[in-house]
């Protein structure tokens, strides 16, 4: 059958290297998250403005993110910048690449969730005398974040899925990272990365479950 | 005015990368939805107990790395010495990345046919396959077509990756031609404009179907 | 007092309020009355700036409501309306809800916009339900709920719109017993309704809108015992 005698030892014996380098994806993605969330806000916020410009800038962001590959916005921060004599490290490459990403595709889902929310709840708000941006801050947004949870949920997921493409600009610190040096020094490629497969889908599983968890809580209305 | 030493040989190069990114796309996209059709009709037939082994396997290709879906079976095949060529081993791993995707799509179409109206069909005498070609393919096609336009401009995208396993797609041509030029940010806007120019439109059309045939207001 | 003068709005080319004259005295309550169209919601939402006007004025306490120098948001501390689908905050307890105003607009801490809004909820009733989401309460509760956010802040006037007319009948009492309440404590209220025994028993005029212009207003013996136009008398003979 298989001319090929599997050998998991060296993988099992590189097991704590992998999961120190899970945890340096897991660190990118939450940071890619927490940044994206805050340039997404921002990116509302531009388009609600009225502002041509800022509604110009923030629709060009959108549109880029949601249309090309993430690939292609990680090798434009690790390339593409060289020509402004900005040279980014691997991993601030692929964290503004991933951070780009996700704050396009956020944008666009918050846009989708604001629809959602009846023009009669900032009315409300107005008629007590909040100003429009506290309106917008102590009533829209909260329910905005409900809406949005589940994509925000499979968002952080791909941020997730996405760190692995760091290795096509040189990370070596996370899970992907370390498993092709690994791979790289032993040629025991199929057993590393299908450790690494399988790490990838426990941490996706317990992004999505700890997801369930925090919506249980946070929106018990 | 504006000098580059990019030549119109060189854009030709461009050109030719993007078709390999079309190729890759159209074969996996095709093989993925046909797998797909098969498996969500499974899935909406069998209910989500019966079915769960099937939706387990298929959430693996949703939950690992396409990167690493890609290394992964080029290593299997190396082993089993299938002999596969980089675009074989790239296509098949999306296709199934694909089906895993498509399958969820089907499966929310076939349940979006009230049971009412596939209830009448049966009522009138139709078999459960007229009943699935005549009644529900189309209704199902027609809530399924925007979620599909955007997964397989999703796959379109992703092709990218299979710059990993040594085909040369255009991005990989893009850093070819980089490499060679030492032009990075010029040629990678022309590189991000091309993605742009085929995905925006048909994204565009799939958001206008969307908004035609949502039932609302 | 509420001065509103020769008041023209409309949505497009249609002309919904076609010269409004009215005044609305301290301690006065105001209803009106009128089939629907005749553009009685659209008179309050242009009372507390929701909506433009095209022509005329309105005045409360001597202060241009569409100026363009007015601090509308100032404004609208003193004027408190109520919707016909209340619009709860659906993210925020009961008590949250009536807190939010007081703190943010008007910086209370946060222990004494509590002790307010807890005082007002249970005026109107709803001591025991102060923890509780919104999602869980009746639409009358709901509503009330929705008073006593708007009383929280304090205001010198009240307009309520139509505010029973989204409830189950039997949810109905409730609201307007907390209007009368309101109004026998002295509010300055406009209210539009379709409830007319409560017009009658409340008010000390009733207004009635006809096609954007007050067609009659008087006090409410005078609009229900002895109407003097024929459009009035139309409208009445209808609704009993």
């Amino acid at each position: 059958m298989l001319n090929y005698t599997f050998h998991w030892n060296q993988a099992i014996k590189a097991l704590p290297q992998m999961l120190e380098g899970a945890l340096v994806t897991l660190e990118i993605a939450i940071l890619s998250m927490a940044i994206g969330l805050i340039c997404a806000i921002g990116l509302v916020l531009c388009r609600q403005s009225g502002n041509r410009i800022l509604g110009g800038f923030a629709t060009v962001w959108v549109e880029v993110a949601r249309n090309t590959p993430a690939l292609f916005q990680i090798y434009m921060a690790h390339f593409g910048l060289g020509n402004f004599g900005i040279h980014l490290s691997p991993y601030t490459a692929l964290l503004a690449g991933i951070t780009f990403n996700n704050a396009g595709y956020l944008a666009e889902n918050f846009r989708g969730a604001l629809k959602a929310i009846p023009e009669t709840q900032p009315r409300a708000a107005r008629s007590l005398g909040l100003t429009s941006l506290q309106a917008f801050r102590y009533v829209v947004v909260p329910q905005m974040l409900r809406v949005a949870f589940l994509p925000m949920t499979n968002q952080m997921v791909w941020a997730i899925l996405m760190t692995s493409l760091g290795v096509t600009v040189g990370m070596n610190m996370d899970l992907a990272g370390v498993t092709q040096e690994l791979n790289a020094r032993s040629f025991r490629t199929f057993e590393f990365f299908a450790f690494a497969a399988v790490i990838f889908y426990l941490l996706t599983k317990a992004v999505t479950l700890a997801a369930r968890v925090i919506a249980a809580r946070l929106f018990r209305y | 005015m504006f000098e580059t030493a990019l030549t119109f040989n060189d854009l030709l190069f461009l050109a030719k990368g993007a078709g390999m990114t079309l190729a890759v796309t159209a074969v996996s996209v095709a093989a993925g939805t046909v797998m797909g059709v098969i498996f969500g009709v499974i899935r909406a037939q069998f209910g989500p107990y019966w079915s769960a082994p099937l939706t387990f396997v298929l959430d693996i290709f949703r939950s690992v790395p396409l990167l690493i879906q890609l290394v992964l079976a080029n290593a299997f095949q190396a082993i089993a010495k299938f002999g596969w060529e980089p675009f074989t081993t790239s296509c098949v791993v999306l296709s199934l990345y694909t089906a895993a995707y498509c399958t969820e799509i089907v499966r929310g179409g076939i349940d979006a046919v009230p049971m009412t109206t596939r209830r009448a069909a049966r009522s009138l005498g139709l078999t459960w396959a007229q009943d699935m070609g005549y009644i529900v393919a189309p209704l199902a096609t027609r809530v399924s077509l925007p979620a599909w336009i955007g997964l397989t401009l999703g796959v379109m995208k992703d092709s990218a990756l299979v710059l990993w396993l040594g085909l040369t797609e255009l991005l990989k041509s893009s850093q070819i031609l980089v490499t060679r030029l030492q032009e990075p940010l010029f040629i990678l806007v022309i590189c991000g404009a091309i993605y742009f120019l085929i995905s925006f439109p048909i994204a565009r059309y799939g958001g206008y179907l969307e908004r035609r045939w949502s039932p609302d207001d | 007092m509420i001065e509103i003068e020769n008041l023209r709005k409309s949505f497009g080319p249609l002309e919904v309020l076609k010269g409004i004259n009215l005044t609305v005295a301290n301690g006065e309550v105001v209803t009106i009355i009128g089939g629907s169209g005749s553009g009685k919601s659209t008179l309050l939402a242009c009372i507390n700036g929701l909506e433009a006007i095209n022509a005329g004025s309105i005045k409360i306490d001597g202060v241009e409501v569409h100026a363009k120098a007015t601090n509308i948001n100032k404004l609208r501390q003193n004027v408190g309306i109520v919707f016909q689908q209340w619009n709860a905050f659906p993210h925020l307890t009961v008590l949250e809800n009536v807190m939010l105003a007081p703190r943010k607009v008007l910086g209370m801490a946060k222990l004494e916009a509590e002790e307010i809004a807890t005082k007002h909820l249970v005026h109107v009733g709803l001591g025991d339900k102060i923890g509780v989401y919104p999602s869980r309460l009746s639409g009358g509760q709901q509503q009330r709920m929705a008073i006593a956010r708007a009383l929280a802040m304090q205001p010198k006037y009240m307009l309520f719109d139509e505010v029973t007319s989204a409830l189950d009948p039997q949810l109905v009492g409730e609201v307007l017993d907390t209007l009368k309440m309101l109004a026998t404590e002295g509010m300055t209220m406009i209210c539009v309704t379709h409830e007319m025994a409560f017009a009658r028993d409340v008010s000390n005029r009733v207004a009635f809108f006809h096609q954007g212009v007050v067609a009659e207003i008087g006090s409410a013996e005078q609009i229900f015992g002895s109407p003097q136009n024929p459009e009035t008398q139309k409208f009445l003979s209808g609704i009993r």
